[in-house]
């Protein structure tokens, strides 16, 4: 393939990629808001964009009640009032919701959605994403997501309001702790599979025996650790203490509003999204599943539901667990996790050696992969 | 640290033991639940079985009223063109919604039990005109068997300016 026909590939599955995952954040908000309300006895958003089926004599069923709501939000966000407070740091409190935004979708360029797969005349080796083949995805993808940081820290030092400062402190410190323990989880998948390739990663993991060669399997204790510091990555709950409603209001995005805000809210869902799809790509198999040897394209279909369960699982924890306050976080990321995640970090690496040595042959070959 | 992990567990499946349940959502325009006995909704003016009205234009729910919503003009009722079986009906009855607190002492004010916070709630307008609610927005249909007023009476029937409380004649 000329350089020209590469661009171009990678424009197009892009452009797709991006606003597949869009229109998925605009769901992810109405299945967090459905599954809230079930698990919190309520109904939800049913009202905008149901399917009426007539039945006799009772009123009519509506079926898909609310579908249509993400897009009733979104129509809501654009034409709000968008005022800029009079005191505002104007240059950065109009940066910073991009910048907490483009992370987020830059994140999205690594992931491996299928295997090595031929579409029309373009052939996807060594998998189907963005950008194939990147060596160094692991490092893009916590260089990136560090750099959603600054949006959070800017958007609440610009907006002068101490609600605001408030929760951009508490972000920053809280993202910059559990990066700590993110990173050295991470780099047990890249230790396992000798690479920093996502693809390779994914490779890593399969196997004769099916699932069993995920690393959630062979590593229990580092995915359970990535995923706490995951959930405290994205704020969500029972991390979500820099938005505590109940102290900051809305933390650091308390002086945002119409579409401003909208983009702040779509960073955090984006953000949800694409650490699912990581998570699934570290821990559990990514796109392998039953069959993908034989249909690449089931791999959408294995990374989706991956994702999904991954999503549900959030908004479970959301609707079940209280808060953490402020000094209770900061002690489970360096008290807890940080040193299980440095003693995880170095057993793995003193278990590969010896592994490497010749000296654990009897062990099952598949505790240590390839 | 074993603890907090089952404490979590315990609490997911708490919810998840709810999800069972069955929503305890009203669909609200479509099912609207009861109100309470002692609510108080919207004025309603009242009439006797037979017809007449029960409010003799006193003006003492506007005396008694905090908000000073209410306004009534009394007129003079007559045996040809008899509203109500006093000496004098209300020819105006307005209550401004937008004043209205809704305490109830116009309903403890009136002596002929005339006004009656109901269980009417859904009271919204769009302008400020569609606020002051009149007197043939507020006065109840006229019950069966009633006739509807102004009645023509005969000369003498009622002689009292406050009429008994149980139905007159």
């Amino acid at each position: 393939m000329t350089p020209g026909q590469l661009a171009l590939r990678t424009l197009l599955v892009g452009f797709i990629i991006t606003f597949t995952v869009i229109t998925g954040f605009a769901y992810t908000t109405l299945l967090e808001r459905k599954l809230l309300a079930l698990l919190q006895v309520r109904v939800g958003p049913n009202r905008a964009g149901y399917i009426p089926i007539p039945r006799r004599g009772k009123s009519e069923l509506k079926l898909l009640g609310g579908v249509m709501q993400p897009a009733a939000d979104a129509v809501k966000l654009f034409f709000k009032e968008d005022p800029t407070p009079a005191m505002v740091e104007k240059v950065t409190y109009n940066l910073a919701p991009a910048l907490t935004v483009i992370p987020a979708i830059l994140i999205l360029a690594v992931i491996p959605w299928a295997g090595p797969m031929k579409i029309f005349v373009s052939e996807f080796t060594p998998y189907f994403a963005i950008a194939p083949g990147l060596n160094i995805a692991v490092l893009f993808i916590l260089a990136v997501t560090s750099i959603s940081v600054y949006g959070v820290v800017l958007a609440g030092w610009a907006s002068n309001s101490k609600y605001a400062i408030l929760g951009g402190i508490r972000a920053s410190a809280q993202m910059i702790s559990y990066e700590l323990a993110l990173g050295l989880t991470v780099l047990i998948p890249i230790m396992l599979a000798d690479s920093m390739d996502l693809g390779d990663i994914v490779m890593a993991q399969q196997g004769p025996l099916g699932p069993i060669h995920w690393f959630v399997f062979r590593q229990p204790l580092a995915a359970l650790v990535f995923y706490i510091a995951v959930l405290a990555e994205l704020q969500r709950a029972p991390f979500d203490l820099l938005e505590a409603e109940q102290e900051l209001s809305a933390g650091f995005n308390v002086e945002y509003a119409g579409m401003r805000f909208g983009m702040f809210f779509m960073a955090e869902y984006m953000k949800m999204i694409s650490f699912s799809a990581i998570t699934a790509v570290f821990f559990f198999g990514g796109y392998d599943g039953p069959f993908v040897q034989q249909v690449p394209a089931l791999g959408f279909l294995y990374m989706i539901g991956k994702i999904f369960i991954s999503l549900c699982l959030m908004i479970w924890l959301r609707a079940s667990t209280p808060r953490y306050r402020y000094d209770q976080l900061m002690a489970l990321g360096w008290k807890v996790l940080f040193p299980i995640s440095v003693f995880n970090f170095i057993l793995v690496a003193v278990f590969i050696i010896l592994h490497q040595e010749g000296l654990l042959n009897f062990l099952p070959a598949f505790l240590l992969g390839g | 640290m074993f603890n907090i992990v089952a404490e979590i567990v315990r609490g997911l499946f708490t919810t998840l033991k709810h999800a069972t349940h069955e929503p305890v959502t009203i669909q609200y325009p479509e099912i609207k639940r009861p109100v309470r006995y002692r609510f108080k909704g919207r004025h309603e003016l009242k009439r006797y079985d037979n017809g007449l009205e029960k409010c003799i234009g006193c003006a003492l729910c506007a005396a008694a009223c905090p908000a000073d919503a209410i306004f009534v003009e009394a007129s003079e009722n007559t045996d040809e063109e008899r509203y109500s079986p006093g000496e004098r009906y209300s020819s105006t009855y307005e209550i401004n919604m937008l004043r209205c607190i809704f305490c109830g002492y116009c309903e403890d004010a009136c002596p002929t039990e005339a006004i009656v916070l109901e269980d009417k709630y859904e009271l919204s307008f769009v302008d400020r005109e569609s606020a002051i609610y009149t007197k043939e927005m507020l006065i109840v249909d006229v019950p069966i068997n009633g006739i509807s007023t102004p009645q023509q009476v005969e000369p003498g029937a009622f002689d009292r300016s406050i009429p008994d409380m149980e139905d007159p004649k």
